[in-house]
């Protein structure tokens, strides 16, 4: 049956996401647009405009977090909204998890090449929800909520909002499931689909997706959320196509865009050199001995290697040439998850606190090859936990662009990397005692939104308070978190000392926590956080890695007892040589240097420890201010051992005054044996060169090294050529996987 | 912001305050911070060959008859700055659950098979200049190659110092 267009003009909505692509590829501007008519016209109106219209996303995100339920979303803001042009592109975002803009940007997109405008339609008033990272979502475990907006006739734009669930229905509780190995095992996908007309969520709709999950009420509370902060939206694009027009409106929105891309190229020729970057960075993925599926039994690091190409335009290209593969494993990236990731990135380094939209995406040339981790291209692989290599990767981003800020003078923008937003515990039980039994709790402590930030060329790291995927990082109340995960109760949160990668400036600190079962049955437990490799590209400058992650759980433990007889319990595990657990417990002590865990079963009173990630250092650590490495030690971010063999300071505790003296006739007499040390204990490159060599020729790599190499070597023929070429192997060299 | 040179010495000797400090990082970056750094490092190092551009916190790439070298500011010269300097470095490579543990606690550091520590120290002043964590037989990373040409040329308006 005919029906008429939705888009401007007569035109199909597909013919006008077409002809902007077309614009963009001929003209290298967005929609062919060659001046900003409204700011170039009217600058204050241009201004005011953008501001009302950001005003009112950030508005309806405040209001609609207080709907939601799940606090993820109430305590630490787990959600975003932002307003997009018809054919998908963002115009204007809120706060919050801003990863998720480019990403429903892409799901719209899919709906209108996929030819939603005939068929389910497209109209005024019908609610729209996907999850799928085939669609531009990072895992299904993020939900997103998408509303076309009309004007008359026309559709004139989208409202998207997307919160992050605590349980999505997959393999096992929780919101990033290691153990999850094809797509059937991430839980329940939407896949752009309608879910409901005239602003109402269809009642068989929400019957089914609450019986898809583990949280229902967390669900339906999160899907209204998400619909009314969309609402609000849309009143607020009404408001202004009021007050302004509509075709003001129209131009507005385009033009906007198109100033954001400019912002992206004027801020690279500010602040950053034209030239070549590049950095790696690796993920551990130990399932040898884990995994259930026999043909996901392997051991694996992932290899992220990036080259960031600034030209003399100010545009940049940003390349994964290189990359391992992707596979049985839960941390696949689909390309939406990757432009989500650089384009949150951007926003921060670059962009930040201006027109902060797709523009900022439509700068950046990308390649993400096909069959690497990145770019998969195999939808039935399991992309539940792409964080997994996400997360890493982009430090390289970060640490590439710091080289380019550092050279043009820069200095205080400078930061090499970030902490993993792990120590990802998650898992879940049933009450068996007290008002809620027999009744689910989830856990999923979100204090992984607070991590410890790289440090600068000219101060040390920020503690505790930074998430890549969002810039307002909160780890939140432990009181909260108890409230949903009442089966794991905390014993305690305290400051974890060694976390931060050493430097002239220290890496941001971080916590751990210890906390234990209680009142509960068929409790599985289980982690994400890297283990076996230091995270991310580690320091710059001469800085170090931050600390990896290891497991400490301790089972079978006589904390029942103890609790009786109002004894010590473990509230850290400072020295994990000569621990609190062994000091206090009489129990089964388990630590493993394994950050990324299948599922365990856990019973009453049995203890977990689990300690989020410092930041990467920066500069030689010799070179640490003695009054920096005092204070440091008041403050217990590192221990007097780390501190004498890393920066070569002796200090006593002086238990009068409860704090610590720096022995200066010592620490100099230290600092001159660590650089007799360097000498002694260094190679010429040569001879490293005839070392390094010798464990690739030799046949000495442990298997998930080699098998990395080998699908580095397969993928890519730029990466594999420098491979060969550096360590003068024959051009037909591959690596095989013993 | 307009940041005056005394203070970017401070900024640079790390010797700002977080209220000093903060104003800078939030603030629009002045335009000509490069020629005020620049002006800076000449004034600081100990040699007399013009800086073209600062790398490190501990390296520049200076004008020297007629080439574009790497040098630190011990004096030690890495060479042509197209070359990864690294590769005129003296390498300590911790591959060993031993030399790892001298740095981390244990289990919070790397397990050797999996990924080693490269640390690359200047030959003269065996200053620590980078630190790789990667796996063993993996490449030496060259982090950055500047294009210096099309830097002044295009982007400041000027010829480079060397070429003026």
């Amino acid at each position: 049956m005919f029906k008429k267009p939705i888009g401007w003009n007569a035109k199909t909505i597909k013919e006008m996401l077409e002809e902007s692509e077309k614009l963009i590829e001929e003209k290298k501007s967005y929609y062919g647009i060659e001046r900003l008519s409204l700011k170039e016209e009217d600058p204050f109106r241009y201004e005011r405009a953008y501001a009302s219209l950001r005003g009112a996303l950030v508005s309806a995100r405040e209001t609609a977090l207080h709907v939601a339920a799940s606090p993820i979303v109430t305590e630490i803001g787990e959600l975003c909204f932002a307003l997009y042009t018809p054919e998908g592109d963002s115009i204007v975002v809120s706060t919050g998890i801003l990863v998720h803009v480019h990403t429903m940007s892409e799901g719209i997109k899919f709906m209108i090449r996929e030819g939603y405008e005939e068929d389910p339609t497209i109209n005024q008033g019908d609610i729209f929800l996907n999850n799928d990272p085939q669609c531009g979502n990072v895992h299904t475990t993020d939900v997103q909520t998408l509303i076309p907006i009309f004007w008359e006739d026309e559709l004139i734009g989208w409202a998207g909002g997307v919160t992050h669930q605590i349980d999505i229905g997959g393999i096992t509780p929780g919101h990033t499931l290691v153990s999850s190995i094809q797509r059937f095992d991430d839980g329940v996908y939407y896949t752009c689909r309608k879910i409901g007309s005239n602003d109402k969520i269809w009642r068989d709709h929400m019957i089914s997706a609450k019986k898809s999950v583990r949280s229902p009420m967390y669900w339906e509370l999160d899907e209204k959320c998400r619909l009314a902060g969309n609402l609000m939206i849309r009143d607020a694009v009404y408001e202004f196509i009021k007050r302004e027009g509509i075709e003001y409106y129209k131009t507005f929105m385009r033009e906007a865009i198109e100033e954001g891309r400019r912002i992206v190229i004027e801020r690279v020729k500010e602040r950053l050199i034209p030239g070549r970057y590049r950095a790696a960075s690796f993920m551990d993925l130990p399932m040898k001995d884990q995994a259930w599926v026999p043909r996901a039994r392997i051991d694996r690091i992932s290899n992220h290697p990036m080259e960031i190409v600034v030209k003399g335009d100010g545009g940049f290209s940003l390349s994964f040439d290189g990359a391992s593969a992707g596979g049985a494993n839960a941390f696949n990236c689909d390309k939406g998850a990757m432009e989500g990731g650089q384009w949150v990135l951007l926003t921060q380094i670059l962009i930040y606190g201006d027109k902060v939209n797709d523009g900022a995406y439509f700068a950046v040339e990308k390649d993400y090859p096909l069959g690497s981790w990145a770019n998969p291209g195999d939808p039935y692989l399991s992309y539940q936990a792409p964080w997994g290599n996400l997360i890493p990767a982009y430090t390289t981003m970060m640490k590439c662009m710091s080289y380019g800020l550092f050279s043009r003078g820069f200095r205080e923008e400078v930061v090499p990397g970030y902490g993993f937003t792990g120590d990802s515990i998650q898992g879940g039980g049933i009450y068996s005692a007290g008002p809620l039994k027999g009744e689910r709790w989830m856990l999923s402590t979100f204090e992984i939104s607070g991590q410890g930030l790289g440090a600068s060329a000219v101060r040390d790291g920020l503690n505790w308070g930074y998430a890549m995927w969002n810039p307002e990082a909160d780890l939140g109340d432990v009181e909260t978190w108890e409230l949903f995960q009442g089966g794991i109760p905390y014993l305690s949160r305290k400051v974890k000392p060694n976390t931060p990668g050493h430097g002239k400036y220290r890496g941001g600190a971080n916590y751990a926590g210890v906390a234990y079962i209680a009142n509960s049955e068929k409790v599985e437990f289980f982690a994400g956080r890297e283990g076996l490799v230091f995270h991310g590209s580690g320091g710059m400058h001469g800085g170090y890695p931050n600390a990896t992650s290891y497991r400490l759980i301790a089972t079978n433990t006589n904390l029942e007892e103890i609790f009786q007889n109002r004894q010590d319990y473990p509230i850290s595990d400072t020295d994990p040589n000569n621990g609190e657990f062994e000091r206090f417990l009489k129990a089964d002590i388990m630590r493993i240097p394994i950050g990324t865990i299948y599922p365990i079963s856990l019973e009453n009173f049995d203890i977990i420890h689990f300690s989020e990630s410092g930041g990467p250092g920066y500069g030689d650590p010799l070179e640490r201010k003695l009054e920096s490495v005092k204070q440091d030690l008041d403050e217990g971010l590192y221990t007097s051992d780390i501190v004498k063999s890393v920066y070569g300071i002796v200090a006593d505790y002086d238990d009068n005054n409860k704090e610590w003296k720096i022995n200066i006739e010592a620490s100099t007499k230290c600092r001159e044996e660590i650089m007799k040390e360097r000498k002694e204990k260094s190679l010429t490159f040569e001879e490293f060169w005839e070392h390094e060599r010798k464990k690739l020729t030799e046949e000495r790599l442990y298997e998930s090294v080699s098998r990395m190499y080998s699908e580095s070597l397969k993928l890519s023929s730029k990466w594999g050529k420098e491979f060969r070429e550096f360590w003068k192997l024959p051009e037909d060299f591959q690596m095989e996987v013993k | 912001m307009d940041v005056d040179k005394k203070t970017l010495e401070r900024m640079i000797e790390g010797n700002l305050k977080w209220d000093e400090l903060k104003p800078i990082i939030s603030g629009r970056k002045d335009q000509n911070r490069f020629d005020k750094i620049m002006e800076i490092l000449q004034e600081k190092v100990k040699f007399d060959e013009k800086i073209l551009l600062p790398l490190h916190e501990h390296l520049y790439i200076v004008a020297k008859e007629g080439q574009r070298i790497v040098k630190c500011d011990c004096g030690y010269e890495f060479g042509d700055y197209k070359i990864n300097w690294k590769t005129k470095c003296r390498i300590r490579v911790r591959d060993s659950i031993d030399s790892i543990e001298e740095l981390y606690p244990k289990f919070m550091g790397s397990d050797p098979k999996w990924e080693e520590l490269r640390e690359y120290f200047c030959p003269k002043c065996f200053t620590l200049l980078d630190v790789e964590a990667v796996p063993p037989g993996y490449p030496t990373i060259f982090n950055f190659l500047p294009d210096i040409d099309t830097f002044y040329e295009k982007w400041l308006g000027r010829n480079p110092p060397d070429k003026e």
